[in-house]
């Protein structure tokens, strides 16, 4: 970035009006945004993907969980990958997709809601802050059709309902409420099955953890891009709750707790496995 | 033809600092504290909307006195400035340092070369990991810049309120022993008796060492009521 020549702050700065960085950045330096990058022809090459995020709200809140497997074509380009990240203080965004690119986005989202908190000196509603989200991933659609896609899943607690809602997208920024759960990415069909079989009304928050975290490991079960969670490396998935309170990660050592429990739960009656008569 | 009327440049400089001067003494004044925990910022606004004090970014404030509409401005600017600079390289490596810079060089460009010099004065700090890594630079209307140690006063009577700090400030006051300081400095009176100012007239703000990532964080209502002196 560079200052006006006499070192003050370019006029751009000071020119009231917008309070979108978006809007903001395309005005003094598009080159930034990553939706007005011109690209040859021809398809994208193979990059990592991140795969499954699930959704569900529970009575006073909302809980999103991704797992934390990144694939390269066949290869498992990571395992220690980040796709749950708090959007603001009571919002949260997953992403499936191509990550550099959702990576990217998620940044941007993020700095888009603190940027207009700081400037108006309010929080975005929950829907202000969902179609805001629709606004820039149609700005990447261009990407998308060569192959870049990303699909977030956006989640929220709504502060003037006093609720958890949920919203999806489409590749051209559709926006759509969701409403109980949603899963995306590449697990998200084996993910939803689960989901749709364990979630009822009025459930608790730590009851909406455990089921999300249900949904991750039947996923993986059956999806090969979907990392369950992997006990010898302590690895475990990301699970993070919205509520009145604001943003929270479940932390690793109650997870660990969850999966232990769901791995006892499992396994076939008569501890030894296998023929147990 | 007529000939414009000869203004020696230090009449036309004098002029223009004895205006933004007289603006700026116009309006109450604001305290900035450096306290064991953080940086306090205190100042007399009976509006809950329009702010004499704001977050730029995570670990930086700014404060304001003068002209709403102009230091508004510089506000946004200052915000936009900090956010892009976070964008394009890495959050930590937003300063204070560099925002005074470009603030001083905005206003001392203004008082210079535009018809009416910008009748405000900022403050701009950054709370660091320990008290010593807090920073607070002052700025005047001619894009002077100080990097004051511990404390500020500017706005109306700065003066004689800066010399009720100097006595009574110490490094490593308490939250409510700097919020009770800030008080009494601006409900100080040229002459007779101090004033005592409510919470309902008071603006303040922090920025808190021990807070994750943006430090900012406005005391209003209740929370501020417990800590005002009196309410013990």
């Amino acid at each position: 970035m560079s200052l006006d020549p006499s070192g003050r702050l370019p006029r751009a700065f000071t020119t009231p009006g917008t309070s979108s960085f978006l809007e903001f950045l395309a005005s003094y330096s598009p080159a930034l945004l990553p939706g007005n990058r011109i690209l040859p022809a021809g398809n994208a090459p193979v990059a990592p993907h991140a795969t499954t995020i699930v959704a569900l709200t529970f009575d006073g809140g909302v809980v999103m969980a991704g797992d934390r497997r990144a694939t390269m074509g066949t290869m498992i380009a990571s395992r220690q990958m980040d796709k749950v990240f708090p959007a603001d203080d009571y919002s949260v965004i997953g992403v499936a997709g191509t990550a550099g690119i959702a990576i990217e986005l998620v940044r941007l989202f993020q700095l888009e809601l603190e940027h207009y908190e700081k400037i108006e000196g309010v929080l975005l509603s929950l829907d202000g802050k969902a179609n805001r989200l629709a606004t820039m991933l149609r700005s990447n659609l261009g990407l998308a059709m060569q192959g870049l896609t990303v699909v977030p899943l956006f989640a929220g607690y709504d502060l003037d309902r006093s609720a958890g809602r949920i919203f999806s997208y489409d590749i051209t920024g559709g926006r759509y409420e969701e409403h109980e759960h949603h899963s995306v990415g590449s697990g998200a069909v084996f993910a939803r099955g689960s989901l749709k079989k364990r979630w009822r009304r009025g459930l608790g928050q730590d009851d909406a953890v455990k089921i999300a975290v249900e949904a991750l490991v039947d996923a993986a079960d059956d999806d090969s891009a979907t990392a369950g969670p992997d006990s010898a490396r302590e690895i475990w998935p990301i699970v993070s709750i919205v509520n009145a309170a604001g943003y929270l990660r479940v932390p690793d050592e109650e997870l660990s707790g969850i999966v232990a429990a769901l791995a006892e739960t499992q396994r076939p009656s008569g501890s030894g496995g296998g023929d147990a008569s | 033809m007529s000939m414009p009327f000869y203004v020696s440049p230090e009449q036309l400089m004098k002029d223009r600092a004895d205006y933004a001067r007289k603006g700026i003494a116009r309006g109450r004044s604001v305290v900035v504290l450096a306290f064991a925990d953080g940086i306090l910022f205190a100042t007399e606004n009976a509006s809950r909307a329009l702010h004499k004090i704001s977050e730029i970014y995570d670990r930086i404030a700014f404060a304001a006195v003068g002209k709403y509409n102009e230091f508004e401005n510089l506000r946004v600017a200052g915000v936009r400035y900090a956010d892009l600079r976070g964008y394009s390289y890495d959050r930590a490596d937003v300063n204070a340092r560099g925002l005074a810079n470009a603030y001083a060089q905005t206003l001392g460009t203004v008082f210079t070369t535009e018809a009416k010099p910008l009748e405000v004065e900022l403050v701009v700090a950054e709370v660091g990991d320990t008290p010593d890594g807090d920073q607070i630079y002052r700025l005047s209307y001619d894009g002077s810049v100080a990097d004051a140690r511990g404390h500020v006063v500017m706005g109306g009577h700065a003066e004689s309120l800066a010399a009720v700090v100097e006595k009574e400030w110490t490094p490593g006051l308490s939250l409510p022993d700097a919020l009770g300081l800030a008080v009494r400095v601006l409900g100080t009176q040229p002459e007779g008796e101090p004033r005592l100012v409510g919470a309902a007239q008071l603006e303040v703000a922090l920025l808190e060492r021990a807070r994750p990532r943006r430090a900012f964080r406005r005391l209003t209502g209740a929370a501020l009521e417990d800590l005002l002196p009196g309410s013990r």
